[in-house]
């Protein structure tokens, strides 16, 4: 049995969900079965964002992650409040361009990403989510990044499909930061 | 094989309402469930449907009953305190015993309350809700996928008794996505000669009203009405058992609060101790025959509700009080996590209920 829980959180208007609903995407296309359940409160509108992704070769039980896998922190109040709920062992991604502070456990392995300030340098400003998401096809054991041209084409609308390969960039550059 | 497709569970009540031939909807938006009025505001005109932002859920659900009247597939959907405006209508079309599906996305309450998810109105759903004797069935979905099949079971059961189906969903359930198909989606049609759709000169006219100003003729009404319950109760209860075979402890849970439940029986199977669930698919006509049978197999019962503790009543009623039932709930918008139901599991195999 394999289920990889994944918690994307930071700031509503980061592109919270919409990561979140690539990677459930790309569990459907892997013929895995996918839950997406995000928050819906008030925090949304202006706050904080988060988002549960659950992708399993078995049917998911509770779509309420309280346990990640992976957290993907997109700022600090994200990653102090979820900071000791990832499992040992776990995996933090931290864009590391909001937010300073180190993680001090030692149970996780810890990646820190400059992706907004990568974002903002390219010309996608708006597109940091999908940096850290590449990230993470990379470096998760779990992932992987293949097929990923395929999800962004079925998840970005015809017309806005001049986002497929800013997107795919976006993918791109998380995917070979080291 | 259908091709499996990502939909918010709100969006696929509507869609299987579009699939069950359901070309009616009438509603006003509220938090948790407006992504139903907007996937028909958008599907509608397109295929010949009509999509209507009423003024405020009495006008909505008024609106619903006249649509059932002349016969055609119709639906509403709200949330809690929308359902509770609603309630009027609701009573009325069980008095004139005509068709149709309304959907509650619960959030917590009572009053305003708040928006997150909630299972606070079992009691308004399975007892009544508006004035008077009658009964709704009512569907309580646990997936993205359930929440498709029993809108298209709930259009095909109300046509078929003549009387509303209710889909009592919670925030969780309406906002996640999940995978799903439609490869099953059965569609039954029933004639509906009582409907009223002109009469052409060519026959009596119809009548759809709920006034019976002579009592016996009244009393008669309801009679005939809890007749056809009673078949209900006989024939649709439906409900879901997970490793009940060798369970000395049942959980009873539905929607959301089962699919927690699901992790907590797990993690308590991991651990020794012999505990199922019993999920109600149908909370009216509750799953009562599953529930007695388990009551002479079992040392006690767990309510997991996010509630104050409302199904527990039933639970008690239908196992006859023959064994303990305990209560692991949270409410407001709260969820439980895995582990407090699993505490609560511990807690029953020492004998604390």
């Amino acid at each position: 049995m394999k289920t990889t829980q994944i918690l994307i959180a930071g700031f509503g208007g980061q592109g919270i969900l919409f990561a979140g609903k690539f990677l459930a995407y790309k569990g459907l296309t892997e013929e895995l079965q996918v839950s997406w359940l995000p928050s819906y409160g008030p925090e949304m509108r202006g706050g904080t964002a988060n988002c549960n992704v659950i992708l399993s070769d078995t049917p998911v039980g509770s779509p309420i992650i309280t346990q990640p896998d992976v957290l993907i922190a997109m700022n600090l109040p994200s990653l102090q409040k979820y900071v000791d709920t990832v499992v040992s062992g776990g995996q933090i991604y931290v864009d590391s361009a909001l937010i300073d502070e180190k993680v001090a456990r030692e149970d996780v392995e810890v990646f820190y990403i400059p992706a907004t300030q990568i974002a903002k340098s390219e010309g996608i400003a708006t597109l940091a989510n999908m940096i850290m998401i590449g990230h993470l096809l990379e470096n998760n054991p779990q992932l992987s990044f293949d097929g990923t041209e395929e999800v962004v084409k079925k998840l970005v609308p015809p017309a806005k499909a001049a986002l497929v390969e800013l997107n795919l960039k976006a993918l791109t550059l998380g995917k070979e930061y080291k | 094989m259908a091709e499996r497709v990502l939909m918010k569970g709100n969006e696929a009540i509507a869609e299987a309402a579009i699939r069950a031939g359901c070309r009616h909807y009438f509603g006003y938006p509220i938090t948790p469930q407006t992504e139903i009025a907007a996937y028909m505001a958008k599907k509608m005109p397109k295929i010949g449907g009509v999509f209507l932002q009423a003024e405020s859920e009495i006008a909505s659900i008024n609106m619903v009953y006249g649509a059932a009247a002349a016969g055609v597939r119709v639906m509403t959907s709200s949330s809690s305190p929308g359902i509770s405006l609603k309630a009027e209508g609701l009573s009325y079309i069980a008095g004139s015993d005509v068709p149709a599906l309304v959907v509650n996305v619960q959030r917590g309450g009572p009053g305003l309350g708040g928006i997150q998810p909630s299972q606070s109105d079992y009691f308004q759903a399975t007892k009544g809700g508006g004035h008077g004797d009658y009964k709704m069935i009512v569907l309580a979905p646990a997936s993205v996928q359930e929440m498709a099949s029993l809108t298209i079971k709930g259009f095909n059961l109300a046509d078929k008794y003549l009387m509303t189906s209710m889909i009592l969903a919670d925030g969780t359930i309406g906002q996640m996505m999940e995978p799903i198909t439609f490869e099953d989606a059965e569609i039954e049609n029933y004639d509906k000669p009582w409907a009223l759709t002109g009469t052409n000169c060519e026959r009596a006219h119809n009548i759809v009203n709920s006034l019976y100003l002579k009592p016996d003729e009244l009393e008669m009404k309801n009679i005939e009405r809890f007749e056809r319950y009673k078949l209900i109760e006989e024939r649709e209860a439906m409900w879901e058992e997970y490793m009940m075979e060798d369970a000395e402890f049942c959980v009873v849970a539905f929607g959301i609060a089962a699919r927690v439940a699901k992790n907590a029986v797990v993690a308590a199977r991991n651990e020794g101790i012999k505990v199922g669930l019993i999920r109600p698919i149908t909370l009216w006509p509750f799953p009562k025959d599953a529930l007695l049978a388990a009551a002479d197999q079992v040392k006690g019962f767990i309510s997991v509700e996010l509630n104050m503790g409302q199904m527990i009543e039933d639970i008690r009623l239908y196992t006859q009080s023959k064994k303990p039932v305990g209560l692991c709930n949270r409410c407001g918008g709260m969820i439980p996590e895995p582990d407090e139901i699993l505490e609560s599991i511990r807690n029953a195999q020492k004998g604390v209920f």
